[in-house]
């Protein structure tokens, strides 16, 4: 799926890589929210730390981790990075794996082109 | 060039093939080509290209295009066009015409084949590049095409290179992230009536390039003076390009307004094509170089610090003489002309850099603003990167001072008519930002969106900031700043976006195994999701509410059957099902013995409910699901998203087998009598098969499953078999059934009966902001044991009284239907100081009921559990109709009928 002289960290053209499936059209995708929030015990909490775990997210300019689905392909769930302002796709990890580093400085905004 | 003869308001014109409609409409004398939007003057053509602001037509041949730019429409035999005032009317029949898409993925895309695109197209094949080449002229060179000049033998060779692609008549519409970009090829309307039927007329590409060069090249603009729209008054490199490329030859005098070498350029084109140049106005205080010696040495006479300030036109509205103004002493003089070219300086074409946000820079020295971008990825060329080519040497100037008289005649934005002074008039309302004025004038809005008008807007803006800011001089254009523009960069047809996907192929449509049946029995459908379900079964004469009710009443007497296979279900196994379910669900599923049903209600972590259905455990480590219709997808997706991302521990397997299961209702009084008669190998006797019981079992040697499930509260079996064996069950049913009246019933019944009984529908009854609770569902949840949104029931404002509930209503009138969606006041609600009534609720769902003889429906009342027996007021219109709220079981409170 990769195309010769590609970069290998940074995916182009609204493509996103499928842990799975490898390099397909970003319409294939869903997206589910920011990365890395598990879900917690719920009774160990206070509400206000319940309400927050439901409501808050980080949504930072530039580099974020989020959940996506290959709805339209394989049906799994990864995460990925991606630049929120520039839309840069980073590299892509299936759940319970160790996160790659981030290709930017987190709330880094960069270029759109 | 061969000739061809096309029409124009009904009257028939000579033309050359391939050249532009408005080049042959000159020729042919017409100045005033049509009467503007909202001032009713005649206009005439202005620029060259997909810029021009005033020639728009209609074609009447062909697709009936509703508004095109003459200017872009090439001659084909058999062409006809209308002229529009603006105001464009979609034809009345369909485009039949076809339309197709394509990708590509490409290692270089060049926009623009003039000399820039062509020297980068160049550079990247010498480099070992695949490249495309696409613009939107008929031929590559630009400007060059312009001047009527032949491509060099090299750039030849560079079109001819084998790696490389060129697309003429393609648009570039988008340029989105990532080196994303849309375009439209035009392929068959330049060919007139010797087009081949079935070529697409335009194909969508969607383009993916490694590196996208942009070299678009730019739009000349006008100035801003009175009476500046006036027909005769073009831009100065049209009017030399229509003169002397395109023959057109009825401009006898010329005055030249310019504020850069260009319009020395094209004076002397006219010049050598045979016009009488009385004289080229210049706001500079001089000028030297090339292009100012060519015209001097042609005799043309030159005067600096002088330009154009008002015109006067004919009896025919057309120029016949424009007033010049010394710029230093403000004096004025009158001169005959019939052409007043105007060159203005040039505007890059930036729309596509601002479609990814990239910001222009002000260029005093060009007078432009320019895109100078250079990364990897994404490089400028040619005049959008400042590379003007020759000695233009333009001032920031953009027309002289004038009047209030004067400036409610000078035309910023020609199409939408508005002018300077609307443009001060916003600026005295307090607007300074550019993207406000935009909206509040309308100017860029039309269907050139401010190609001309633009810069013209920014230039007028710098003189009146200025002063509103309390400076003596203007702002630079810098202050103002550039609009950003939007895709697509030329408006794009509709059909051409949907291509082939039209009509049926539209959208997937999903039908049962039944659905042929339902079609041959006169079922009028309703679309739900992709599905088409029948909503009722009409007898030749009936009136819905007649069917609906001929069918409820089967359903609560007899025997009836519905098609329920649109349910979504899935399969879900593993050894940890039971624990999964018991997560997923508000209710407890791991008790569940082996070949029973349950109802059950699953909420996001929010606490609110999301859908619900029954499930079955056909075995230890094995249950089937079924969710609503519209929620199949998405609780699929919710069931994998936890087992993928929160607990991988689990060992379960979810899989969708909707279209691998279909599910016959039979349901009525008389459905056991009429089922048994079929199904021999089990006993479905009260004592023998209890309610929620699920059993399997064959009929013909079909295995089928049946359960005893009813969304009615009448005695009703679910007989699930697979898919393609459903309508020889179907069929059998109904051949059983003709001694029972068997009935089939749709959707609208299905409504009535579950509604009879408080039976809530997903998506109608709710809309996510509703707990289990406020559903009056409390028996429904578990208090042992922790589910997903669990802990969210415990948050203050989920505690909270008075939120809203679901509760039955009982109209007064019991004949008129409330609408659905109704809002509910208290009775005799007085408005508030603001003269607002508050409303305490909604209707979710309302009918009319046969069983109950009268009409009733379901509500969300604040704190409506709480106010039993209140009278509410529903207004509706200038009526106002009351109800008393009730419990939400209108048919048989104590749940005998469904045993």
């Amino acid at each position: 799926m990769e195309r010769p002289g590609l970069p290998t960290k940074i995916y182009f053209m609204l493509h996103i890589p499928c842990p799975h499936c490898g390099l397909r059209n970003e319409t294939e995708f869903h997206y589910g929210a920011e990365a890395g929030v598990a879900y917690p015990d719920p009774n160990a909490l206070t509400d206000s730390e319940w309400a927050k775990y439901l409501h808050i997210r980080a949504n930072p300019k530039g580099w974020l981790a989020e959940r996506w689905v290959h709805f339209a392909g394989c049906g799994r769930w990864f995460s990925l990075w991606r630049n929120t302002i520039t839309h840069e796709i980073g590299p892509a990890y299936p759940p319970f794996t160790t996160q790659p580093k981030a290709p930017g400085n987190i709330g880094q905004e960069g270029s759109r082109a | 060039m061969s000739e061809v003869s096309f029409s124009f308001d009904d009257k028939l014109y000579k033309g050359r093939q391939g050249e532009p409609m408005a080049a042959a409409l000159l020729r042919s004398g017409m100045l005033s080509i049509t009467n503007s939007t909202y001032h009713g003057r005649p206009r005439g053509v202005v620029g060259l290209g997909v810029e021009e602001p005033n020639a728009l037509v209609q074609l009447v041949s062909g697709t009936k295009e509703s508004m095109l730019p003459a200017t872009v429409i090439e001659l084909a035999d058999g062409l006809a066009a209308r002229s529009l005032t603006g105001i464009g009317a979609l034809p009345e029949l369909p485009d039949e015409a076809r339309y197709d898409k394509t990708n590509r993925y490409v290692d270089t895309l060049v926009i623009g084949a003039g000399l820039a695109g062509l020297m980068a197209a160049d550079e990247h094949l010498r480099a070992g590049h695949e490249v495309l080449l696409i613009d939107d002229q008929s031929g590559p060179g630009g400007h060059l095409r312009h001047l009527g000049l032949e491509l060099s033998s090299a750039l030849r060779d560079v079109l001819a290179h084998g790696n490389l692609t060129y697309l003429c008549r393609c648009t570039s519409v988008g340029l989105y992230d990532q080196n994303y970009v849309v375009a439209i090829e035009r392929r068959s309307d330049h060919l007139g009536n010797s087009a081949p039927a079935r070529r697409a007329r335009i194909r969508v590409w969607h383009i993916r390039a490694d590196r996208v060069v942009l070299a678009p090249g730019a739009f000349q603009r006008p100035l801003i003076f009175a009476n500046n729209d006036v027909p005769g008054i073009m831009l100065s490199h049209a009017a030399a390009t229509y003169v002397a490329v395109h023959s057109v030859r009825i401009f006898r005098r010329a005055v030249v307004a310019t504020v850069d070498n260009q319009g020395y350029r094209d004076a002397v084109r006219l010049h050598h094509a045979g016009v009488l140049v009385q004289g080229i106005y210049d706001a500079r205080p001089e000028a030297g170089g090339p292009s100012v010696d060519a015209a001097r040495a042609a005799g043309i006479p030159v005067r600096f610090r002088a330009t154009v300030l008002d015109t006067a036109s004919n009896s025919e509205g057309a120029c016949h003489s424009v007033i010049i103004q010394d710029l230093d002493t403000n004096e004025t003089f009158q001169t005959a002309a019939d052409l007043l070219a105007v060159s203005g300086g040039w505007t890059p074409i930036v729309d596509l850099a601002t479609h990814i946000g990239i910001k222009p820079q002000w260029s005093v020295e060009h007078a432009a603003f320019l895109v100078s971008h250079s990364t990897d990825r994404l490089r400028t060329a040619g005049m959008l990167a400042g590379d003007f080519g020759g000695d233009d040497d333009p001032s920031v100037f953009f027309g002289p001072a004038l009047d209030p008289e004067q400036a409610r005649h000078a035309y910023i934005d020609l199409q939408r008519d508005t002018t300077l002074h609307d443009l001060r008039r916003a600026v005295g309302a307090g607007l300074y930002s550019i993207e406000h004025i935009k909206r509040y004038t309308t100017i860029g809005t039309a269907h050139d969106q401010g190609k001309t008008s633009g810069m013209l807007t920014i230039g007028a803006l710098c003189q009146l900031n200025g002063v509103a800011q309390g400076g003596k001089s203007g702002l630079s254009p810098a202050d103002v700043g550039t609009l950003s523009f939007r895709p697509p960069y030329v408006p794009v047809p509709f059909a051409a976006l949907a291509g082939r996907e039209r009509g049926l192929l539209s959208d997937p449509i999903r039908i049962t195994s039944l659905h042929q049946w339902h079609v041959g029995a006169g079922a009028v459908f309703e679309d739900v999701g992709q599905w088409k379900r029948p909503w009722y079964f009409p007898k030749p004469g009936e009136r819905m509410e007649d069917a609906v009710r001929r069918e409820c009443l089967a359903a609560r007497q007899g025997v009836a059957v519905m098609d329920a296979s649109t349910l979504g279900k899935i399969d879900i196994q593993g050894p940890d099902a039971a624990v999964f379910l018991d997560r997923i669900y508000t209710n407890i599923f791991s008790t569940l013995p082996e070949g029973q049903c349950r109802y059950g209600l699953m909420c996001k972590a929010d606490g609110m409910v999301f859908d619900d259905g029954v499930t079955t455990r056909l075995g230890k480590n094995h249950f089937l699901m079924t969710t609503t219709t519209g929620g199949a997808a998405p609780v699929l997706a919710w069931l994998e998203e936890w087992l993928q991302t929160e607990w991988p521990d689990l060992k379960v397997y979810c899989t969708s087998v909707t279209e691998h299961i279909s599910t016959i209702a039979l349901v009525g009084p008389k459905s056991r009598q009429l089922l048994q008669e079929l199904v021999t190998d089990i006993d479905l006797s009260k004592g023998a098969f209890p309610f929620m019981h699920s059993r399997g079992a064959t009929i013909d040697g079909i295995a089928v499953r049946i359960a005893r499930i009813s969304f009615s509260g009448e005695l009703a079996f679910e007989i699930n078999v697979a898919w393609g064996h459903s309508r020889h069950i179907w069929e059998r049913l109904w051949a059983l059934g003709r001694r029972y009246d068997l009935t089939a019933y749709g959707t609208e019944t299905m409504h009535v009966l579950r509604a009879e009984k408080g039976y809530i529908i997903i998506g109608q009854d709710t809309d996510g902001t509703q707990t289990p609770n406020d559903l009056n569902m409390f028996w429904v949840v578990s208090k042992k044991k922790e589910f997903i949104g669990k802990r969210s029931f415990q948050l203050p404002y989920l505690k909270a009284m008075g939120r809203s509930q679901l509760v039955g209503l009982l109209p007064e009138n019991d004949v008129e239907v409330i609408p659905e969606g109704a809002y509910i006041t208290v009775l005799n609600a007085h408005p508030d100081e603001h003269g607002k009534t508050h409303h305490t609720g909604f209707v979710t769902s309302s009918y009319y009921s046969p069983t109950l003889g009268r009409t009733f429906a379901l509500a969300l009342v604040a704190d409506g559990l709480n106010r039993m027996g209140e009278v509410v007021a529903v207004p509706i219109g200038k009526k106002v109709l009351r109800a008393t709220i009730c419990d939400a079981v209108f048919v048989d409170k104590e749940n005998i009928r469904r045993d």
